[in-house]
């Protein structure tokens, strides 16, 4: 039997990660993350979790660590937040480049300066373009599946993978968390094999120095440049859309929860209007509709878990009957609107979709976001676009503009 | 013959056709290193002038597993092998990483000091040609005063080198040796020696550098030949915190005929712009850090 415990969003992380029992952790400190990091290091010394910790002295050398270990052929992980992760930007990009299943949990905080320890998602969203996968969590339950998804997905198509979710809101709070069987969990990841060795008995050099064409090896044999090697991660990225939703499926047969893969859909099913966002805020926007269904009006969530790979099929199928889209998102990409926003309307771009997507930015530092907030801004949202006022604007939520 | 020269093992791990530069002092060090260290092996590898000596994919010379990892992070790049090759149960591996002074010295520091904090058990050496030599002869944190490079191209570097004995030292750590290509034997045996000793250690390597230094490429034996002679550069090995002098340093520590600075510079095209004043102060420098350690030396 699994067993039901109530625990934050970070002991869910970390009780995750023992379950795929990783052979090296290491992790720098950064609030709100660094539970995982205390957990974790108390699993290694208890023999809960038989790994190496290696205690760096920066978010840099933790995801160094990484690389290398994962390339010798250790599954491994790591976690951070904000200014931690963008201490890292320079290996997210090497781990990708490096094709290893490395899993990363990214607590989400708000960038500095001014310094927030509080919530947004401008950390993990603005490292968009490295070449990790990122999925957002709305709870703690589907933190702790997530995570063991993560290595199956990462593990398969050979690019390593975040699991994003709210500070404080998710990792400092407390839920009812089912805790999967350590065996079924077993069942479901098989053991990590990776696709190169760092191994005496079969020597190389790993990631030298390539020029701009197509090289012969010795044997005559032309091989990959690096615009084969970019090419290919891109494709593998477009093969991930379909492991993401496999590996649901699959979770969904063993363990009996289902977070839709890619997207989730909540109250779509007659509705013309769509709410969309990523982690808590969209799950907070379940209880907007709620409220708003029972004026009759035909509304429904889209949330969004995968961010990269971007599911634009789905979203053009989830959004096929829109009339109006309301993006909330917890970043923005400055000199020109929330990064979400973008994403959709880019991928609605020759859908044959032409409802306007209305772009909201909130709770950025944290800025609480409640339901009645969310409401409002749909019902004005609502107003204007009775009214033809729509397209390209942009609201900050909950703001003062004076 | 040196009898010694007998005792080098004979294979070779680095194949003709590397790409380093006519009479580079990296090539003869890690020609060495690797004799002294054998194929069980691993080496990581920032991106520096060792990362051109390993050659372009997809071809190398070099038969050690390498992996090359991104500046800043070379020593954590070796703690993550370290961590794997404990978890996967495999500590018969010795793992090696190789910096240049950059990525020792200067943008290297922050996951070398965490790693030697930790005791990591892995050999660091750093191949210090006393600049970043790789981007064209840039100033670094372990160019001597006075030397010309592209970054100090008028009035010279003003400051001293950094005394990075004395940072490892502060580490106490289980080893610590300098070696210098121009005597191989001395560099072979502190490989052999600190491959069987367990926790982090750290050995420094004199790199003469035709291009960057502005000698012939036939003189690189000679320029490290002379930075010994003039004590600019000590023959050392620190263990448990016991400094020995070894080679000619110690020959040179118990005769006292060290050749004054001068005869190391004026070899050099990169010291042409140095002042008197310059030369007495590094003449100064060189002889206050002699003193040091031949007053500490435990021979």
């Amino acid at each position: 039997m699994s067993e039901i415990r109530i625990i934050t969003g970070n002991e869910a992380a970390a009780l995750a990660v023992t379950l795929c029992e990783p052979k090296v952790v290491a992790a720098y400190p950064i609030t709100p993350q660094t539970k995982i990091s205390e957990l974790l290091s108390m699993y290694v010394e208890t023999g809960t979790l038989k790994a190496e910790y290696v205690r760096v002295e920066s978010e840099h050398s933790a995801l160094t660590v990484l690389i290398s270990a994962s390339t010798v052929g250790a599954r491994v992980f790591t976690a951070t937040s904000s200014n931690g992760l963008l201490y890292m930007h320079e290996q997210l990009h090497w781990a990708a480049g490096s094709r290893l299943p490395i899993v990363m949990c990214c607590v989400n905080r708000g960038v500095g300066a001014p310094w927030s320890i509080f919530n947004d998602q401008q950390d993990s969203m603005s490292q968009r373009d490295t070449g990790w996968i990122q999925l957002y969590c709305r709870d703690n339950q589907e933190i702790i599946d997530t995570v063991i998804q993560a290595y199956r997905i990462a593990e398969q198509v050979y690019i390593p993978t975040m699991v994003c979710y709210d500070g404080f809101v998710l990792s400092h709070t407390m839920m009812p968390v089912e805790i999967p069987e350590a065996a079924q969990v077993k069942n479901f990841l098989p053991p990590y094999r990776p696709h190169t060795f760092l191994d005496p008995e079969r020597p190389r050099t790993i990631n030298p120095v390539f020029f701009p064409w197509r090289r012969e090896n010795a044997e005559g044999v032309l091989c990959d440049g690096y615009m084969e090697m970019r090419y290919k991660l891109q494709r593998d990225f477009d093969t991930s859309l379909e492991v993401i939703e496999d590996v649901n499926v699959q979770y969904t047969d063993l363990f009996g929860r289902n977070y839709g893969g890619l997207i989730w859909e909540y109250q779509t099913g007659d509705a013309d209007i769509f709410v969309t966002g990523m982690g808590s805020i969209a799950q907070e926007a379940t209880l907007a509709v709620d409220a708003l269904r029972e004026e009759g009006i035909k509304i429904g969530v889209v949330g969004i878990r995968s961010f990269r790979p971007f599911p634009k099929e789905k979203l053009i199928h989830a959004f096929s009957r829109a009339r109006i889209i309301i993006v909330f998102q917890k970043a923005i990409s400055y000199g020109n609107e929330g990064g979400l926003s973008t994403e959709v309307k880019a991928a609605l771009y020759g859908s044959g979709i032409d409802a306007p997507v209305h772009d909201y930015i909130a709770g950025l530092g944290g800025r609480d976001v409640k339901t009645r907030e969310l409401i409002a801004a749909i019902r004005d949202t609502l107003e204007r676009s009775g009214g033809g006022d729509c397209k390209n604007k942009t609201t900050w939520l909950n703001c003062h503009r004076g | 013959m040196h009898e010694n020269l007998f005792k080098i093992n004979e294979k070779e791990y680095i194949l003709p056709g590397s790409r380093a530069c006519q009479g580079c002092g990296l090539s003869i060090a890690y020609r060495y290193i690797l004799k002294a260290l054998r194929e069980n092996t691993i080496v990581a590898i920032p991106p520096s002038c060792l990362c051109v000596l390993h050659g372009l994919y997809p071809n190398t010379s070099v038969t050690v597993p390498a992996l090359n990892i991104t500046f800043a992070g070379n020593a954590a790049s070796a703690s993550g092998i370290v961590a794997a090759l404990t978890a996967l149960n495999r500590p018969d591996i010795t793992v090696l990483a190789l910096s240049g002074d950059g990525g020792t010295y200067d943008i290297g520091i922050q996951s070398l000091s965490g790693a030697a904090e930790r005791n990591t058990d892995f050999i660091f050496a750093c191949y210090d040609n006393e600049a970043y030599m790789n981007t064209g002869t840039q100033r670094s944190g372990a160019t001597p005063m006075g030397a010309v490079t592209t970054t100090t191209p008028v009035l010279t570097k003003k400051d001293h080198k950094k005394d990075f004995i004395r940072i490892m030292e502060a580490h106490n750590i289980p080893y610590i040796a300098t070696v210098s290509p121009a005597y191989p034997i001395d560099l072979y045996e502190k490989f052999v020696k600190a491959k069987r000793i367990k926790g982090t250690r750290y050995i420094q390597i004199d790199t003469p550098c035709p291009p960057g230094w502005g000698y012939p490429a036939k003189d690189t034996v000679k320029i490290g030949k002379l930075a010994v002679e003039t004590g600019i550069f000590p023959l050392l090995e620190i263990e448990d915190g016991k400094l020995r002098l070894t080679g000619r340093s110690n020959t040179l520590s118990v005769k006292g005929k060290r050749m004054p600075i001068i005869h190391y510079v004026e070899r050099q095209m990169r010291f042409r712009k140095m002042s008197i004043e310059q030369l007495n102060q590094l003449q100064s420098w060189v002889d206050k850090r002699w003193n040091d350690f031949t007053n500490r030396a435990d021979n």
